[in-house]
This record gives C-alpha cells, structure tokens and sequence, in this order.
C-alpha cells in the first residue's frame, strides 16, 4: 500500500528556496506567479497489516517538524 | 570534570570541540558514538558538535536527534547536566525538543562561513559565567541552516525568560530577533549556531570562544 505525506512550511515560515524559484519563474517570462511554497512529498511503501493511525505518529515523530510544517497523509482510495 | 563528545555520522567538528574541552578541562573528552544507550558514569557536561549529521538528510538534525544516545543525553539534561549544542548541534537540540524553535534554511540562501559580531545576552547560565551581558565578542559561522524561527509566543517567552545567549551584532542568516543562541529554561543546555571551539586559542587568531568553555568548567567546579 503506498501512502503519501505532504510535507509543506506553515503559513508565514519564510521560505527562501521558494522566494528564489519564484524570480527565476518571473526572469523566464512567466508572469503573475505571486509565491512560491516549496514542500516535500515522501511515499512510504507500507504493507497491508499497517495500521494507517501509526502513519500519523510517524508523521509528528520524524517526518514533519510541526513547529515550522504542517503535514497531510494521502492514503490510497479504497 | 569529565566531558563527553557526541559523534554522529556525518559530524565534522567532534574533534575541534574536543580539543576546547581537553584544552579546559585538562582531561580528554569521552567520544561518544550516536548508537550508544548512556553517556560514561560521571560524565558532567556533554557537547554536540557541529557537521552534517545523516548528510543533513530529511531536515538538517532530524535524525540525529531521535538517535539513542540522545535519549540519554535528554535524561542527563533534565537531571541538569551541562549540554552544549553547536552549529549542527544546536539543530539537533531543538529537533529533539531539549531547546524550542527550528533552524531554517539562510535567509539568503548561501552557505555562511565567516567570523560574525555577537553581543553576549542577558541569559543565565554557566556557559555565559565568563561573558557580561552585552559584551561584543567575534565568534566564527560555518552554515547553511542557521535562520532561527519560533512563534512570536515562543520568541516573546525567550526574551521575557532571559534565555537569548547570543545575538548576532549585525543580519547574517534571517534569524528572527537576530537569535544565535538560546539556553533551555534551566540555563543547563545552550544551542548556538557560531563555533565557540574555532575561536578558542591564539593559533585560532581569536580566544571569544574559550571562555564558554572556561565558564563551563568553572561553574562545574
């Protein structure tokens, strides 16, 4: 079963990285892109017997570090 | 007094600090590997060094901090024993929940590697027994993740508390309230991002940073 996290900075956390992208998008050409938010995706490859709850705790121990991001679980449609 | 040097994978600066705390203490540190499950009997002050801990894998320090020695370096600290975190090491520390806030990414996106102006706070603890608060002393960064954040609360409370040990004279990193360095509430764990132990004797060109470790001796004795 493939579950993914979205890891992505809270609201008003800067993000540098995305601050740098979005000039490079405007020096392109591409107008009207008012911010950038870089965040990260992990799959986690888990199998059948795992109880999707432990995702979550995995989630608050290592995955995301909630004072600065906040995180989605995206679990397969049943 | 018997100190002891964590070392992850991946730290860098394990045995410059461990050259300040000899050069202190007048006794080699104890090398403590990040597999280990409890620091050496009698250890009275522990450093986590600086590097690039697991390749700064996930966020830099994340997985050092759920290492096992740290949960005996957690059990020590809420005992009181003296735990100082440098550079990659102050982002364990607050990874692992020992001091607050996060370590983010330079505000400019560069890797900082200088000599930097700090003025030493008003923070209470025996890491700071040699410095005046307000005192300007010049301590080197070597950095990529050293833009300190926490809530305006958080930020508030370590200012209200007298918890900023460090603060940085000039902008360098984004940090907010130019945070370098903050001390846990008992005063017994400092995190900073400068590198007091390259700024440590005359070959280094400037001593700012022995004087940590002579405050620590000193308030340990």
């Amino acid at each position: 079963m493939l579950v993914k996290v979205h890891v992505t900075l809270k609201p008003g956390v800067l993000d540098p990285q995305g601050r740098a992208i979005g000039h490079a998008l405007g020096a392109l050409g591409f107008e009207g892109v008012a911010d950038v938010r870089v965040g990260k995706v992990i799959e986690l490859e888990l199998a059948e017997s795992v109880d999707l709850g432990s995702v979550d705790e995995m989630c608050r121990q290592l995955l995301a570090n909630t004072v600065i991001e906040n995180y989605r679980v995206e679990t397969p449609r049943p | 007094m018997k100190t002891a040097v964590i070392v992850f994978p991946g730290s860098n600066c394990d045995r410059d600090v461990a050259v300040a705390l000899e050069r202190t203490t007048g006794t080699a540190p104890a090398m403590v590997w990040h597999t280990e499950t409890a620091l050496p009997d009698g250890t009275g002050a522990v450093a986590v060094p600086g590097g690039f801990s697991y390749g700064d894998y996930l966020r830099s320090g994340a997985v050092a901090a759920r290492s096992p020695v740290m949960r005996a370096v957690a059990d020590a600290a809420a005992r009181g024993m003296a735990v100082l975190g440098v550079c990659n090491g102050f982002q364990v520390l607050t990874e692992a929940g020992l001091l607050p806030g996060a370590l983010m990414r330079n505000r400019g996106l560069n890797y900082i590697c200088r000599p930097v102006a700090l003025t030493v706070g008003d923070a209470r603890s025996p890491f700071l027994s040699r410095y005046s608060a307000g005192e300007a002393v010049t301590v080197p960064v070597a950095h990529n993740d050293g833009s300190y954040f926490a809530d305006d609360e958080t930020l508030d409370r370590l200012e209200g508390e007298g918890r900023v040990a460090f603060r940085y004279a000039a902008p360098v990193n984004g940090s907010a309230r130019s945070i370098a360095g903050i001390i846990n509430q008992r005063g017994n764990v400092l995190g900073m991002m400068p590198h007091p132990e390259r700024a440590a004797e005359p070959a280094h060109g400037n001593t700012d940073g022995a004087r940590l470790f002579e405050g620590l001796l000193a308030a340990a004795s």
